[in-house]
């Protein structure tokens, strides 16, 4: 946890109320969101008892499993989530604008620029909590393997006709989900915990309750956000129910026990009397039990999700208050390129993601997250003062008057300029001889390097530092007008770089390396291994 | 166990040992049939010698050969020795297309060609780059051999990118230091052969199990009085032994003791080779402003009292200077603090940095801030065995950390709780056994100071 970061759930402590961590929004958020709310069953992984699901704050299409442990009824589930979730998906896959993108080209080997369609918008998942984009990976994990009557005639249980391609869907929103910085699935807990610091750990974070009742409290007046976190997470009605249902998708033991463990055998017991109807009269009148016993799951599930449901709009409501950071957007167009690319490869026919990524993929996907990760850790400080000032406090940043420039030329034999730019700064950065420094200049970077203290004596901590310009003056002898800042200017420089650089290409897949198993799907590969035996093991 | 027998100079030839291993891997590298050889050296065994020699006796028998290594620094750091070695082999250093990206010192090499492109250095005997500068070259025919530097501290995806290169390769490294890392969480490919985030060690034995495997047993660098801690705290089940014995080397100060802690945590790691500066419990930031003032008036009192180091090296003691001591930290923001209270007390030339950056460094006199000292939580950062290790080994002669009271409680308080992981090699020791083991014998060494 940075320094600043801990100032500031101090000051939350101490103020009973979260502070601001941002001065601007730093993940874009849609305008029709599908927020999705799951319940799952204790003891059954991947098994939904339930889900509210939707655009409309206001009428959220509720989803519940009488019997979690029935498989068709899990199916069912699903082809419903499958009938909400692909067109809302479908709408933004078919809605397209025309891009360029540089590929290489199979034949030359040389880069080429190819027109592309690239989807206008792309669709946005909203889950409450982490735990949430876990769950929509797991089911994601849990249908895209399976095989559908018309894909296979054969197979023993037919999956209905669009689970498994929600699944593949769900597993690339649950993958990009990975991607620091992305934006197609978001989880609220996270959107809040990045832009307000409570005064309670980041794991009590995860309780959108809690997080809430420290950020906006509602209600409870003159309770500060400590006593309205406990009141969230811990409060219980006469029954010994949670005031503020957790966020899911797990459940509340007292919960599963008191309320849902008796409903489902309810439910499971009018289903066997209905099987065992002698005559038509009876199975009415046994079918309406039925009926009954499931309509009661269903306001079961309702009660639990439907609180969770309208933290979820309040905290999006929010995040909205603050103006979107300037780089949100060029972060928002790569998942744009992330939602079409998932799009023309099912277009395409491409089978579903396989179930491990091989070698060159793992290394590819690691490589992208490790460059998004420090693209938008340089966004987020040059869009908000707020994220700079952290930086600045961490000896990263520095920002300060320039109080002078002294005009100088490189040693060529065509002198470029290399002017010297005096600054003065409270900040203290962590710079050595000839450190590169970056400060934006019209959204580009432009580079300096760090030459010394300023002193006529030996004072290297007087807070004076002069700098060399080094880059983006133009081509000709004297930098160009406003290239160079002048004095009196009000400057910040960064000691890390504003865009990463791209690392090399890697091998295709079927040309991986003798030194990480030869290419994936040949015998030279090695077969998944059990734990190799050790000298423990035999007694 | 055994520490007096196998102290006995009978019983152990340092020389004839590390030879008979040197002979076994180059033995290996020029005939074997394997197309890997992987070396583990600890601390100070003479690793960088190795793998000149190799390089030296592979151009020898006519076979092309590429040499990655992991820094610009480490690269410019083998072209010299190779030069040194032989100033007639001609060598290619492909460095990156940056400003200043290699040692001005190479300039001065006659057969040294450098440039930013592979092709400009076709048919040298040797050609050496970092993985990063590699990674970008594209080759027709591969090269025949090759060697891979600080193999343990390289990622397995750095690997990936260049094992195209080469047809066969020698890969050498210290298992004891830091673990590669990656800036983004990659639990998702742990328990994978090719996890992505992995050294690139790892990676290779796990596809390729039977490549033959061998390990330096001397560790030229550390004093008789630290091997055996650093073997057996870091190094458990691959001990070495030191190539000098006690008495072999000796650290005396012309200017008495004034009686002050940091003067009797000097005397004391002078006479025992190590000293533990321990000041009072307390939480305290990172950059704990008594400790950082301790580490400044140790390094201070240091040079201000005349030491001479006295080693095989030579019959005559070496002066102790500001260019052989050095101060290691686990943060860069420590580093700064130290730095600027060196400065503050007139010091100007001592090397202050992290454990990252003091890897494969060496010095005389090391003064450490301990990572665990004044915090209030240990995480699996501060407990990394590799950390400890790094800062508990660069020193040729004396070993002084600095620490607050109270790390043993801390350390008992936090046990490791990392996920277990199904499918990963676990690494022994973990970062708190090792911590544990440093500590006790540490306090032996103890000298409490209130400043």
């Amino acid at each position: 946890m940075s320094l600043i970061t801990t100032l500031a759930r101090l000051e939350a402590v101490h103020t009973g109320r979260a502070q601001p961590a941002a001065t601007v929004r730093h993940r874009h958020l849609s305008d029709r969101p599908l927020v999705f709310v799951p319940l799952t069953t204790a003891g059954e992984a991947g098994a939904p008892l339930g889900a509210l699901v939707g655009t409309d704050r206001d009428a959220p299409h509720l989803l519940a499993v009488p019997q979690p442990r029935d498989r068709d009824l899990r199916f069912a589930f699903l082809a419903e989530l499958a009938d909400i979730v692909l067109p809302y998906v479908e709408a933004y896959a078919e809605s397209v604008e025309a891009a360029e993108r540089t590929e290489t080209d199979p034949e030359t080997g040389k880069r080429v620029k190819v027109e592309v369609d690239l989807c206008a918008d792309a669709a946005q998942l909203v889950v409450p909590s982490r735990a949430g984009v876990d769950f929509v990976r797991l089911l994601g994990r849990s249908m895209r393997f399976r095989r559908t009557a018309e894909q296979d005639p054969e197979t023993p249980h037919p999956a209905p006709p669009r689970v498994p391609l929600l699944g593949r869907w769900l597993t690339h929103y649950g993958e990009r989900a990975r991607v620091p910085g992305s934006s197609l699935l978001l989880a609220v807990t996270d959107l809040l915990g990045r832009h307000w610091a409570t005064g309670q750990s980041t794991l009590e974070d995860q309780h959108l309750g809690a997080l809430l009742a420290w950020i906006a409290p509602d209600g409870a007046e003159g309770a500060t956000g400590a006593e309205a976190a406990r009141r969230a997470e811990l409060a219980r009605d006469g029954d010994g129910q949670l005031l503020c249902p957790p966020a899911g998708p797990a459940t509340d033991p007292a919960f599963d026990n008191k309320l849902l463990a008796p409903a489902i055998e309810r439910y499971d017991r009018a289903r066997t009397a209905l099987a065992a109807a002698e005559d038509g009269l009876e199975a009415d009148e046994r079918l309406g039990a039925l009926t009954a016993a499931e309509r009661e799951i269903r306001a079961l599930v309702e009660s639990r999700t439907r609180p969770t449901w309208d933290a979820v709009w309040r905290g999006l409501d929010l995040l909205r208050e603050l103006p979107e950071g300037a780089h949100a957007e060029e972060r928002w167009t790569r998942d744009r390129w992330s939602f079409t690319s998932h799009r023309d490869r099912v277009l395409a026919g491409e089978p579903p993601q396989p179930r491990r990524d091989d070698a060159v993929t793992a290394a590819n996907k690691l490589a992208t997250r490790e460059r998004e990760q420090a693209r938008l850790e340089a966004q987020e400080a040059l869009d908000d003062p707020l994220v700079m000032a952290g930086r600045r406090l961490a000896g990263e940043a520095f920002a300060g008057e320039v109080v002078d420039v002294v005009m100088a030329y490189s040693e060529s034999k065509r002198p470029s300029p290399r002017p010297l730019v005096t600054v003065r700064t409270d900040d203290r950065p962590y710079l050595g001889e000839r450190v590169k420094v970056y400060r934006s200049l019209g959204g580009k970077p432009q580079t300096a390097e760090f030459v010394g203290a300023a002193s006529s004596d030996d004072a290297p901590e007087d807070g004076t530092l002069v700098l060399r310009i080094t880059d983006r003056m133009g081509r000709g002898k004297e930098p160009e007008a406003g290239s160079v800042p002048e004095k009196g200017d009000l400057v910040c420089f960064t000691l890390f770089e504003h865009e990463p650089r791209g690392g090399a290409k890697l091998p295709d897949p079927e040309q991986t390396p003798w030194t990480h198993g030869g290419p994936p799907g040949e015998a030279a590969s090695v077969p998944e291994a059990a734990d190799a035996q050790t000298e423990e093991d035999v007694l | 166990m055994t520490a007096e027998t196998l102290a006995a100079p009978a019983a152990f030839d340092p020389g004839a040992e590390a030879a008979r291993a040197t002979a076994a891997i180059l033995h290996d590298t020029l005939h074997g049939t394997e197309r890997g050889v992987v070396v583990d050296s600890p601390p100070g065994a003479g690793k960088s010698t190795l793998v000149v020699r190799a390089a030296l006796e592979l151009a020898a028998a006519g076979r092309p050969l590429m040499v990655v290594a992991q820094t610009n620094a480490q690269v410019d750091d083998l072209v010299l020795r190779l030069a040194e070695k032989n100033p007639d082999l001609p060598v290619g250093r492909l460095h990156s297309s940056d400003a200043d990206p290699y040692d001005k010192a190479l300039d001065g090499l006659e057969n040294v060609r450098k440039s930013a492109k592979a092709a400009d250095l076709a048919g040298l005997s040797v050609v050496l780059s970092t993985a990063a500068k590699w990674a970008h070259v594209k080759v027709d025919e591969p090269w025949r051999h090759a060697i891979v530097d600080e193999a343990y501290q390289m990622r397995s995806d750095s690997l990936l990118a260049v094992a195209g290169l080469f047809e066969r390769a020698l890969f050498v490294g210290d298992p004891g230091q830091l673990d590669p890392f990656a800036t983004v969480g990659s639990e998702q490919w742990a328990g994978l052969a090719y996890d992505p985030s992995s050294s690139a060690v790892t990676t290779l034995l796990a596809h390729n199990p039977g490549l033959p495997q061998h390990r330096l047993p001397v560790s030229w660098r550390l004093p008789a009085s630290a091997s055996r801690l650093v073997s057996d705290a870091f190094y458990p089940y691959t001990p070495f032994r030191s190539g000098t014995d006690h008495g072999d080397r000796s650290l005396a100060f012309s200017v008495p003791s004034d009686g002050s802690g940091p003067d009797r945590v000097i005397d004391e790691a002078a006479a025992a080779g190590w000293g533990l500066l321990e000041l009072p419990a307390r939480h305290t930031p990172r950059t704990d402003p008594e400790a950082v003032r301790a580490v400044a008036a140790v390094v201070r009192r240091l040079l201000d009292r005349e030491g001479r180091a006295t080693s095989e090296r030579s019959p005559d003691p070496a002066p102790l200077t500001a260019d052989r001591v050095a101060v290691g930290t686990a943060h860069r923001d420590q580093a700064a603090a130290v730095r600027a209270a060196l400065a503050g007390l007139g010091v100007h030339d001592v090397t202050v940095d992290t454990a990252n950056r003091l890897q494969g460094r060496e010095y005389d006199v090391t003064v450490v801030l301990h990572p665990l000292s004044g915090r209030p939580d240990a995480t699996a950062f501060h407990l990394e065995t590799g950390r400890l290790c790094v800062l508990t080994s660069r020193h040729r002669h004396a070993c002084i950390v600095v620490c607050r009271e109270g790390v043993g409680d801390l350390l008992d308080d936090y046990p490791s709780t990392e996920p277990v992981q199904l499918g990963t090699l676990v690494k022994f020791p973990d970062g708190w056994e090792a911590n544990h083991a440093v500590l006790a014998h540490l306090a032996e060494h103890r000298v409490a100071w209130r400043p």
